[in-house]
């Protein structure tokens, strides 16, 4: 482990690795992860794979459009195809006229943006996942362009780069604090040693706020158990896109790519740091999702696990430069949302620490705006 | 075909992941058990890692000279063995 680096990155998730990948390509020498166990442990290898431009309002829409774009190309980039982002959709079931309304205001606003979502008729979206019961959906916003990704293989092929590339990433080493001098940044002390930094950026997520509050720093961000479930694999095909309905329970459900279904329901406990999961859980599951697609109640599910939404009070993340200290920036309380968020979000933070600013709408993500009293519309949000 | 007869050892029966592919990993620098676990899947299944993890441990412990103990064995998750959904939501939903 180096005793001085450029560039400290504290989290080994996504987020973590995404923008060290882009502050290197940036031509960044000297950057170094901490990851308290091993990279993608957090909060990236527990997320339910899902990346959606179906937001309601423009900056997320913004910023995942850019981030599909980048998800669309990075197995090319970094020369690991198996890394891919499968285009296979995102399909809402709406139940009511007021969620159809409500829609088709999203819809449009999507539209704007470029984002080719449409409102369409049950028995279209009975077409597109065969096993759907449509007795009482009433239309589905459909987009063919949102989809999903493999974490294992996002993590595994940054990674993998990021090592060719140079940086140091070192895996089981825990940040225990951020030092600060005359108001700017030191370095981190870590659980193996002190590491000197100019520039220190905490991706910790559910984490981040304990780092935070030791310098003073008050961002309101909580952790809160959300769980997941994995079936038996089905023939592939089966269940492609990620099929969303808000009337079970906040359900959301997709096959992954070796034939099982991977979801969950938006039951959260907390704020808590227990992960344990819930016996409720697995039983509101089997009963939700065997009401969105009957022949679910026949496959068995073989894993469920616990993990964090890191969620801030508007379930949108706080990302940028923390003013009262120099050379500290943050990228945390994704609320969900970081898997999926994290091409554009590593994009426009590598342009924030290294030219000052991004063309990317980050100051919807400012950090401040909870002291403020500037909270954002409610992010889209399930699970 | 490939003659190396690694290929044609199962060490994951339920998806199917062999012999050569936890050794490859090994020899690419990769001997985190948790991360060979998210890389092949091993573990994942419906058995949740009962044949392969100790195997796949001592692949780990005999390629690095770790010692067994010391390797960390992957979470196992609930439920113990699969259930089918129906079987959870139970009465309700009889008519």
């Amino acid at each position: 482990m180096k005793n001085k680096v450029d560039i400290a990155i504290i989290g080994g998730g996504i987020i973590g690795l995404y923008t060290a990948y882009e502050l290197a390509k940036r031509g960044v020498e000297n950057i170094a992860i901490y990851e308290k166990k091993y990279t993608g442990s957090g909060s990236t290898f527990r997320c339910g794979t899902g990346i959606r431009q179906q937001f309601g309002d423009g900056a997320n829409i913004k910023m995942m459009k850019r981030s599909v774009e980048k998800w669309s190309n990075i197995g090319e980039e970094i020369n690991f195809p198996q890394l891919k982002m499968e285009k296979t959709g995102y399909l809402f079931l709406l139940y009511s006229e007021e969620e159809v309304d409500r829609y088709k205001k999203n819809v449009a606003l999507q539209n704007s943006h470029g984002v080719p979502s449409r409102i369409i008729t049950p028995e279209e979206a009975r077409e597109i996942v065969s096993g759907l019961d449509i007795s009482e959906v009433i239309a589905a916003s459909w987009n063919p362009t949102d989809g999903k990704a493999d974490p294992f293989l996002a993590v595994h092929g940054l990674v993998r780069v990021l090592k060719k590339m140079g940086v140091e990433i070192n895996e089981y080493t825990e940040v225990k604090e951020i030092k600060v001098k005359d108001g700017a940044v030191e370095g981190v002390k870590t659980d193996k040693g002190k590491v000197k930094a100019d520039i220190v950026l905490n991706a910790a997520n559910a984490w981040a706020k304990i780092l935070n509050e030791k310098l003073g720093v008050k961002i309101p961000i909580e952790p809160y158990k959300h769980q997941g479930i994995v079936t038996e694999p089905l023939k592939i095909g089966e269940i492609k896109p990620m099929v969303v309905s808000f009337r079970h329970g906040g359900a959301y459900l997709t096959q992954e790519s070796n034939g099982g279904v991977i979801g969950g329901i938006a039951l959260k406990y907390g704020p808590t740091w227990d992960i344990t999961p819930t016996y409720d859980f697995m039983r509101e599951v089997a009963k939700n999702f065997s009401r969105i697609i009957p022949a679910l109640k026949y496959i068995t599910i073989i894993r469920q696990w616990g993990g964090y939404y890191a969620e801030t009070p508007d379930h949108n993340a706080a990302i940028g430069k923390i003013e009262e200290i120099e050379g500290y920036y943050l990228a945390a309380g994704f609320s969900g949302h970081g898997f999926m968020l994290a091409p554009a979000v590593a994009e426009g933070m590598a342009d924030l620490i290294t030219k000052g600013s991004s063309t990317l709408p980050l100051e919807f993500y400012d950090p401040y705006r909870f002291q403020r009293g500037e909270l954002r519309e409610q992010a889209i949000q399930m699970g | 075909m490939s003659d190396d007869p690694r290929e044609r050892i199962i060490i994951c029966r339920c998806n199917e992941v062999t012999q050569k592919q936890i050794e490859d990993l090994i020899d690419q620098g990769i001997t985190d058990i948790e991360m060979i676990k998210r890389i092949t899947h091993i573990g994942m299944g419906p058995c949740q890692g009962r044949t392969c993890i100790p195997l796949v441990a001592g692949i780990i412990a005999r390629k690095t000279g770790k010692k067994i103990e010391d390797i960390k064995i992957p979470a196992t998750r609930v439920p113990v063995r699969p259930v089918q959904m129906g079987v959870l939501v139970g009465d309700e939903d009889e008519e």
